[in-house]
């Protein structure tokens, strides 16, 4: 390890000579500072200062710059201070990385109140541009659909089926697993509850309605805003963040019909076929359940299952899941053209993705429940 | 060359891809207070050796030394030591896109060393003067900088904690002339005042005329010819032939060798200029 800087000021007859010694390197850290703080401190008062630099050990840009914003302290104090006894190469330091005075950042100073204020109107007001933006994609999607039903070739089919692969075919563990899981606690709660009034063998109504109608469909639309949203975001704010974007529309290539049709196509696919499989394994949770935990056998749940559901019940789960692809694909690709530079602002955006698809998949939910109650279906 | 410290040995390296072998048994020295300038044709592997010696790729054989540590056998304590001893410029500029640029130089800074708001404030305006920024870019996010930008305020960076080596790779591309004139004098600067060891790899001839002290070129995964830029001028090589005699070397070889020496005379002048100025 070097030697630490040092300062010792001598009052001669003509001002003072302050001679250092050490190494002046940033790695002595605020023993740099303090050294720097005593060489203005000694001098100041004097008419004169001499920096005597021959006992300089080392001296990096770091080094440089304290000794001569010392230098330029003492002058604005009015003591003319010139170097002595440097190395040409600690002159050299001196002249090309020393103080520069740099002026104080303009501070604007606003009160919290306006702050808070102002911040809740740009949060609404972003809010409104938001939908604003979600229904101008809407409407261009609507708009090129159109346009592309007539010429089917156009659509990028490879595309379509790669992305199809990873959206539908990759969830299906995960989906199964997760609604096989709420079928089985829902038939064995929809049991002990049911006991009390001796009904338990109606949990099978239970887990059929509920699960077909709405857990299916909803479970595996937040997995899937969850697991396919955030990654259609992270893919395209990062082909944004990387100027990829910029280069398919200079080459005249619509990115919506290049990166957010096929994806949304994909989307809307693969969610009513996962939601299929969804239905099979919640059902099978509660047959399962049944079997071990109230002795059903499993003829005995099929044919209570039959009398319980109708082909309504199934497809009603089944009509939302298109509906829910496209709003959880439109918001995911909406969120990743908004991805600006920075690796934050992706996150931000992954987030506020899958944040408002869940949302909107639970909103939309209920939509569809007041719809579907209105209608009588 | 003498018997300088040698600061970064690299034996017998051998780095690939798969099957394909990028590095096949590379041997070189990096002296002390050198400036050693790496060329090669592109895709020859000058920035993998560099990401290898930093200790970012895994190598298949081979030692790399870097100052008397073997990168391979070392404590985090010493890795910690190491980190502060040397500084990068990568050649996509790598800055943290999260953080403005006051905030990326001063990263270094406040990781590594204890120091005041305002000294670290001071340096890194200080930083971004040596590298010729603007104090008003200091705000700026790296998404709103020009690639020339970046370069500079990466460079910045690389020097915050003022390392012993730094590394630069393809410092002056995508830099307009009078810019990368600047950046070698600064890295000339530096290599004088500092002692300052410079790993670069460059395709900017003018940079390799200008400051490098040696010139090492890359082909088959060796260092096939390493000396001053001088001999290699004289070099039978094809590649090396081509490469500095060719349609955009041919008109700098004339002017070859006298630069560096010219250089530290204006070294000397401006020291002379400093102390007549009675500063
Ligand atoms: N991560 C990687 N995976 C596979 N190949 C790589 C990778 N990084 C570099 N390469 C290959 O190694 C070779 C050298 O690359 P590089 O060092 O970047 O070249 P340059 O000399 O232009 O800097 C190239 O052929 C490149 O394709
Ligand atoms: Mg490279």
């Amino acid at each position: 390890m070097s030697v630490a800087p040092s300062v010792t000021p001598k009052t001669g007859d003509d001002g003072v000579v302050l001679s250092l010694a050490g190494a002046w390197i940033v790695a002595a850290g605020r023993a740099l500072e303090t050294s720097a703080a005593s060489l203005t401190s000694a001098a100041r008062g004097a008419r004169n200062a001499i920096i005597d630099l021959t006992g300089i050990e080392r001296m990096d840009t770091a080094g440089a710059w304290v000794i001569d914003r010392a230098r330029a302290e003492l002058a604005e104090a009015g003591v003319q201070a010139a170097y002595q006894g440097a190395r040409p190469e600690h002159a050299l330091l001196l002249q090309e990385a020393g103080y520069r005075p740099l002026e104080p950042p303009k501070q604007v100073r606003t009160s919290p109140l306006l702050t808070l204020v102002a911040a809740v109107g740009e949060t609404v007001y972003t809010a409104g541009l938001d939908l604003i933006d979600i229904i101008d994609y809407l409407g261009e999607i609507v708009v090129m659909w159109s346009r592309l039903a007539a010429q089917p070739l156009r659509w990028r089919w490879t595309s379509v089926a790669h992305h199809l692969e990873i959206y539908s075919l990759r969830s299906v563990p995960i989906i199964a697993l997760i609604n096989f899981l709420v079928g089985a606690i829902v038939t064995q709660q929809g049991i002990f509850q049911l006991a009390r009034f001796g009904a338990s063998p109606y949990a099978v109504n239970l887990v059929g309605v509920l699960g077909l109608r709405e857990l299916g469909v909803l479970m595996t639309s937040i997995m899937i805003a969850g697991r396919t949203g955030s990654a259609i975001t992270a893919e395209i704010g990062s082909m944004n963040m990387r100027e990829e974007i910029d280069a398919l529309r200079v080459m005249a290539l619509d990115p919506l019909e290049v990166l957010i049709m096929p994806r949304l196509v994909a989307l809307a696919i693969a969610l009513p076929i996962l939601t299929f499989v969804a239905d099979m394994a919640t059902l099978a949770g509660g047959l399962i359940v049944s079997w071990v935990y109230a002795g059903m056998a499993p003829e005995v749940f099929i044919s209570r299952l039959q009398s319980a559901i109708a082909t309504e019940t199934f497809l009603v789960g089944l009509i939302k899941a298109p509906f829910m692809a496209v709003m959880i694909g439109l918001i995911a690709s909406t969120e990743g053209m908004e991805v600006r530079g920075s690796a934050e602002s992706l996150g931000r955006c992954v987030t506020a993705s899958v944040v408002k698809s869940i949302f909107m998949v639970i909103v939309m939910d209920g939509v569809f429940a007041m719809f579907f109650t209105a209608v009588d279906y | 060359m003498g018997r300088r410290e040698v600061v970064i040995r690299v034996r017998g390296l051998k780095v690939g891809f798969g099957d394909r072998l990028v590095m096949d048994g590379l041997d070189l020295d990096l002296y002390r207070g050198e400036v050693l300038g790496f060329v090669g044709a592109s895709g020859a592997g000058k920035s993998v050796l560099t990401r290898t010696i930093l200790g970012l790729l895994h190598k298949r054989a081979g030692t790399i030394e870097v100052f008397g540590y073997d990168i391979d056998k070392l404590h985090p304590q010493e890795k910690l030591l190491i980190g502060e001893r040397w500084g990068v410029l990568f050649q996509e500029g790598a800055l943290f896109s999260s953080l403005t640029v006051r905030q990326n130089i001063q990263t270094p800074m406040r990781e590594h060393l204890n120091l005041s708001k305002s000294m670290l404030d001071g340096l890194a305006a200080q930083k971004l003067a040596l590298v010729g920024l603007p104090q008003d870019a200091a705000d700026k996010y790296p998404s709103e900088l020009s690639g020339g930008m970046t370069k500079r305020v990466s460079l910045a960076r690389a020097l915050a904690l003022d390392p012993e080596i730094v590394f630069l790779d393809e410092p002056t591309s995508g830099l307009d002339p009078i810019s990368a004139g600047d950046f070698d004098d600064l890295i000339g600067t530096l290599q004088k005042t500092l002692g300052l060891t410079v790993f670069m790899v460059t395709h900017d001839l003018d940079s390799l005329y200008a400051i490098c002290d040696r010139v090492a070129v890359l082909g088959h995964g060796k260092v096939s010819a390493v000396g001053p830029i001088d001999e290699l001028l004289l070099s039978e090589d094809p590649w090396i032939k081509s490469y500095f005699h060719g349609k955009r070397g041919v008109v700098r070889a004339g002017t070859a060798a006298k630069r560096p020496a010219e250089r530290a005379g204006e070294g000397r002048a401006q020291f002379d200029r400093v102390q007549g100025g009675g500063r």
